[in-house]
């Protein structure tokens, strides 16, 4: 079987001792959480940690809070989230994104936050070391001397074998509860041994395969606040199987009408067609406006130019890129109060009944 | 051989399979699970090269790593090894040549296997990159380099050609001509359980090895080859696979180093592979291209047909003659041609072998003949059942090609399924968007001839009664999750009137079972199955005798049954089984019989004529619906409907799982599976490698995807099968890609000749469509091949006598191990073709 290489490991107890640790630990240390995404990527040299600092024992980054908004610790599980009957019923767009989030198993595991952090992915980066090797490597791990962080990596070297000619890497952003929580205005904070900050949570992405969080290596993600719902909120993921597979498109909405049906009130998100998630902003065109056919295709249309779909994840680009079109007016569609028959063999699909747990 | 009666007390009934309890509750050991004392472990230094030479292989600083016990390289090993004798080219570890990515280099062996691994990067290897041959036209294309010194010439591994009749003549005559290319892409077995192996020196200094392995007799055979030891002093033991599909069928070359490795350091030695090395191991579907010629008459008879298939081989020749034949073999067998020609070509390229998955070579060209079918009824305005029920070959009959129909049950497996699901409302009335397709197909039920050619039965089976009351069954057939423990158990306990759980089962096991050939071409429940019945009827014969003898029961009357012996006419008059025993081995000694099987000789005596003939084939007919979201190609596969020939089911339990697993693996191939290839771009880098070699990123459907399948079993009794059964584990999966790609058509009106059959393709081939051009995705061109003459075989309706006309007859030869070969042995036939 596959093996990690050797690492430290500590296991503090609160959140200051492991913001301590992190910043002692330097670019060699990385923090773990459910592991899910990590420890794979350990065996495949993708990421070579010298010091692991799990968070397993520190209770305060664990829970959900209803107060006048939404609190969720970082380290919360997927599972946990998706029993909350709360979460479930006012935030369906979060509910929906991360009760798709791989298998049953691993979402008892995998953590809201790490979700969040989650490593951008491309078919020639999620490879173990030996196919790596035979392809001479590539921007995002280049070579045997750099298998370490992300952070430390030079962007010089290598090549993005997605576009051979590209300065940039191309790895694209795979978190599902990214543009969910994007689209519910969710905002996070980050803590460090200088103290903590709190920033939108699309300020939190880059956009670049590379270097794709605006985190800094000594901050860690605490916390996660959204804004009390009382929008209609849903999430459309694409992928091949309905279990195990990351998103190839993902899109988050959240809309607020008024008693006649104008929109107040819309954050519309692509996730999977980029290096980061895409709050768009092309949602002013649908200001005050009642969500009709014309308005849903054409917003649909403008704001598909942005699904930029590469050839480095699942189903071909083109196919990615006219699917994206199709979600974004689906969803629209479906927080209009569409009856889901009418959507589609793939809407409906998108908009199926989802169980709490599986 | 059949049992003869249909009163059956075990067969045909429900049970709980005989290994079922281990496997559920973890107890079963899989060649991994086993740990010895003193155990070190392997790890493969594998090629990063598609191509190359291997100019210096140094393991001098690895030799001092910690841990590192012994390192080996292609230098221990000078003796190549392969499944078929004909082509004896793979290399445990490479010597002078890679070809291609993951080709072992070195091993190293180590305490552990985090050691192992530490040293694999100490090891420099020095290579000369050569051009890579990605895939079969460019294989075609490019002669030099050659990836292999043998071969028919340039990249081109084999060539076959053959003609029953005058095909050109009919197809002249016929009134109409279709001419469809096809491509199925390859696929990989995926096996839940990665191959594992442990090599040691048994207590009596004999080599052992455990290995998950379908074939422990040749792998037996390839380790004797190898290291140069007599096969006596070599003990293989099949460990139960954790699935295989035809993966583990092959010799493999981690098998082979362990084996060295333990015999070097006197210590057990360990490998298991990483998922990414499974896909290395791979012997997957051949990718393949066909050209597929059919003329019918107006009502739609089919009065000849060509093929052309050219295949996409990989690195090493593994079954690939074999796979090349099959992709021609059995086109013949389910509806009546009355002229057949088939051409096959397979190639060489820088990829993992391709070999036998289930179905062996005969799924691709099912797929175009049963599309092409679907259009032929299409165009002449006929149902395609019917089509097909009108022409479906007659029972206990010869085909063109020579092949020998026992028993057919398609045509109640068309009627089955056409009521089952409501067909006939169906077809071409469903709205747009929705759909149903049908397509047939036929299986071996074990292949007529060995790998290596000997006139040695294929299966053998010793029982040994005792005193205890428990009866020991011995087969070298091996459990790979098919159930081949439990067909065996259940037909010896019918056969000895006992229930299964009194047989203790000892199979796959070199020093200790009888040799039988191994878990390939659905083989097992026929050939060891059969052998069982012959062992078990004269076990039966000895106890009855002692009974009768001691009761004074006449012979005729006494019966085996509820784990009692007894007289029919006075039941209360009887014994216990085990007094049966106890008064059996008292009158004659201690019990122990044999019994072995043989398959009938085939009526095709060309060259060629070995790949195909089968003591029985099972038949199958599949009606898939689905639903297709006309704007973005996204396909659903709602319910499938699935009649089976099987002669008679021996445990429905099984059968009916057989089956769902069939058409499972057929959607995986159909919707979604590809053991696709990444070529970086020429100019910037050789590299090909596997695109996604992950149980993430290889696409096989989850249980999600399954709908609900719907089973008819239709029972017949086969004259050759054990009580009458054919086989039940690869027929089920061959109509389905078929069934799925026309119910597709019958959905939206666009034809995908191709599998995987991706939304990408259907919303491609409806935009054509809209366009108004062919609404179809496919291939659009099939390569010029220089054919060598074909072997001219008159079909038996002509005259002929199963020998082709154009050939000289073929002397006798003794091959090196002393086995015979019959001079009108058809195997001699394929050999010499082979070898040409």
């Amino acid at each position: 079987m596959m093996r990690a290489g050797l690492f430290r490991y500590q296991a503090p107890r609160n959140a200051h001792d492991a913001v301590s640790a992190l910043a002692d630990g330097g670019p060699g240390a990385m923090l773990l959480a459910g592991g899910t995404d990590l420890v794979p990527n350990m065996k495949r040299r993708q990421q070579m940690p010298e010091l692991l600092i799990s968070l397993r024992h520190v209770r305060e980054l664990r829970g959900i809070r209803h107060d006048a908004e939404l609190l969720i610790g970082a380290c919360t599980t997927l599972s946990e989230l998706v029993r909350d009957s709360r979460v479930r019923d006012e935030y369906p767009a979060l509910f929906r994104a991360a009760a798709q989030v791989a298998t049953p198993l691993i979402r008892n595991t995998a953590t809201v936050g790490g979700n969040l952090l989650l490593d951008t992915r491309c078919n020639y980066y999620n490879q173990n070391y030996d196919w790596r090797q035979a392809i001479d490597f590539c921007k995002k791990a280049p070579g045997p001397a750099a298998v370490a962080v992300p952070d430390v990596i030079n962007a010089e070297d290598g090549v993005c074998w997605v576009a051979p000619s590209s300065s940039r890497c191309w790895a694209v952003s795979s978190s599902d509860t990214a543009p969910a929580l994007i689209a519910l205005g969710a905002r996070v904070t980050l803590l460090s041994r200088a103290g903590e900050r709190e920033i939108p949570l699309e300020a939190l992405y880059h956009d670049d395969g590379m270097r794709y969080l605006t985190r800094r290596p000594d901050e860690m993600l605490t916390s996660i606040r959204v804004p009390a719902s009382g929008r209609s909120s849903t999430y459309w993921k694409l992928r091949r199987r309905g279990a195990f597979d990351f998103p190839v498109v993902g899109v988050a909405a959240s809309i607020r009408l008024s008693p006649t049906g104008a929109v107040e009130e819309a954050r519309v998100v692509l996730g999977a067609v980029a290096s980061r998630p895409i709050l768009l902003t092309e949602t002013e065109m649908l200001m005050g406006k009642a969500l009709s056919d014309e308005v849903i295709e054409d917003f649909a249309e403008q704001a598909s130019r942005y699904a930029k779909p590469l050839d480095n994840t699942d189903f071909h680009m083109t196919w990615r890129k006219a699917v994206c079109k199709t979600y974004l007016s689906g969803v629209l569609r479906e927080l209009r109060g569409d009856d889901p028959s009418t959507l589609g063999l793939l809407g409906r699909q998108a908009c199926r009944q989802l169980a709490p747990t599986w | 051989m059949s049992g003869g009666k249909r009163d059956f007390r075990i067969i045909g009934k429900p049970r709980r399979r005989v290994d079922g309890r281990a496997k559920v509750i973890g107890q079963t050991r899989f060649a991994d699970d086993l740990i010895f004392p003193r155990m070190l472990h392997c790890k493969l230094l594998r090629s990063r090269y598609p191509h190359a030479l291997l100019r210096e292989v140094d393991v001098s600083r690895a030799l001092s790593a910690p841990g590192v016990h012994l390192i080996l390289t292609g230098k221990d090993f000078p003796i190549t090894y392969g499944i078929l004798p004909v082509s004896q080219d793979e290399e445990p570890l490479c010597r002078e040549k890679v070809r291609m990515v993951g080709d072992p280099i070195a091993a190293v062996v180590a305490a552990t296997e985090e050691e192992a691994l530490a040293a694999l990067d100490l090891i420099d290897v020095e290579y000369e990159v050569l051009h890579t041959i990605s895939d079969a036209f460019e294989a075609l294309k490019v002669t030099e380099p050659r990836i292999h010194q043998y071969g028919d010439e340039g990249n081109v591994h084999k060539k076959v050609a053959m003609e029953f009749g005058d095909v050109d003549a009919s197809m002249a005559a016929a009134d109409h001509v279709f001419e469809d290319l096809f491509f199925y892409e390859g696929n990989t077995h995926l096996p839940i359980e990665q191959h594992a192996a442990v090599a040691l020196l048994d207590p009596d200094g004999k080599l052992c090895l455990y290995s998950s392995t379908q074939t422990p007799h040749y792998v037996h055979r390839a380790l004797a080859r190898t290291l140069e030891m007599p096969p006596h002093k070599i003990r293989v033991v099949a460990t139960p696979n954790g699935g295989g599909f035809g993966g583990k069928s092959d010799p493999f070359n981690h098998e082979i180093v362990v084996a060295k490795a333990a015999m070097i350091t006197g210590r057990p030695v360990k490998i298991c592979l990483t998922r990414e090395e499974v896909f290395y191991c791979h012997r997957g579907r051949h990718p393949v291209t066909m050209r597929m010629k059919t003329g019918v008459k107006n009502d739609g008879s089919i009065v000849a047909m060509d093929l052309e298939t050219l295949l996409d081989g990989g690195a090493f020749g593994s079954y690939g003659v074999a796979s090349t034949f099959y992709t021609g073999a059995l086109q013949t067998v389910t509806y009546h041609i009355p002229r057949y020609r088939f051409r096959g070509c397979r190639t060489f390229t820088n990829k993992p072998a391709c070999g036998p998955k289930r179905g062996h070579g005969t799924p691709q060209p099912r797929f175009g003949q049963e599309v092409q079918l679907d259009k032929i009824a299409v165009a002449l305005g006929k149902d395609p059942a019917d089509l097909r029920l009108q022409q479906i070959v007659p029972a206990h009959s010869i085909t063109a090609n020579w092949m020998r129909i026992e028993t057919i049950g398609l045509r109640e497996c068309i009627e089955k399924v056409v009521e089952g699901s409501g067909w006939r409302e169906k077809w071409q009335k469903l709205p747009y968007g929705r759909g149903i397709g049908l397509a047939c197909s036929s299986y071996l039920c074990g292949a007529g001839l060995p790998i290596y050619w000997n006139d040695l039965p294929h299966s053998g089976v010793q029982l040994k009664l005792d005193r205890s009351g428990l009866v020991t069954l011995f087969c070298g057939a091996t459990e790979i999750g098919q159930g081949s423990d439990d067909v065996l158990a259940g037909i010896a306990a019918e056969i000895l009137g006992i229930e299964p759980d009194a047989i203790k089962l000892i199979t796959g096991d070199t020093d200790l079972t009888p040799v039988d050939l191994g878990s390939y071409s659905s083989r097992v429940t026929l050939m060891a199955g059969n052998a069982a019945i012959e062992a078990a009827e004269r076990a039966r014969a000895i106890v009855a005798n002692a009974v009768g003898g001691k009761l004074g029961i006449p012979l005729g009357r006494i019966v085996f049954a509820g784990s009692r012996v007894f007289d029919a006419e006075d039941p209360d008059r009887g014994v216990t089984f085990q007094d049966a025993v106890i008064l059996a081995e008292t009158a004659s000694g201690t019990i122990g019989t044999t019994g072995s099987y043989r398959p009938p000789v085939s009526p095709a005596k060309y060259k060629g004529g070995g790949v195909g003939p089968s003591p029985s084939y099972s038949y199958s007919a599949a009606i898939v619906e689905v639903e297709v979201d006309p704007s973005t190609g996204w396909l659903s596969v709602d319910r499938v409907w699935i009649g089976h020939d099987i002669g008679q089911v021996l445990n429905p339990v099984l059968a009916r799982g057989q089956v769902e697993g069939g058409v499972y693996m057929g959607l995986g191939e159909a919707l979604m599976e590809e053991q696709a290839m990444r070529r970086l771009p020429p100019r910037l880098s050789h590299a090909l490698v596997h695109k996604f070699p992950s149980m993430l990123e290889y696409k096989s459907p989850t249980t999600l995807e399954m709908p609900e399948i719907i089973t008819y079993f239709i029972e017949e009794p086969e004259p050759n099968g054990p009580f009458g059964a054919k086989e039940v584990g690869q027929g089920p999966l061959l109509p389905i890609m078929p069934a799925v790609a026309n119910a597709v058509f019958d959905a939206v009106g666009v034809r995908i000749d191709e599998v995987p059959i991706t939304p990408e393709k259907i919303l491609k081939a409806l935009r054509e469509k809209e366009l108004g051009r062919s609404p179809r995705v496919g291939p659009t061109q099939f390569p010029t091949i220089t054919w060598p003459e074909a072997s001219k075989v008159p079909p038996p309706w002509e005259g002929g006598d199963g020998r082709a006309t154009n050939e000289k007859p073929r002397k006798s030869k003794v091959v090196a191990s002393g086995i015979r070969l019959a001079p009108e042995s058809p195997g001699m036939n394929i050999e010499e073709t082979i070898k040409k």
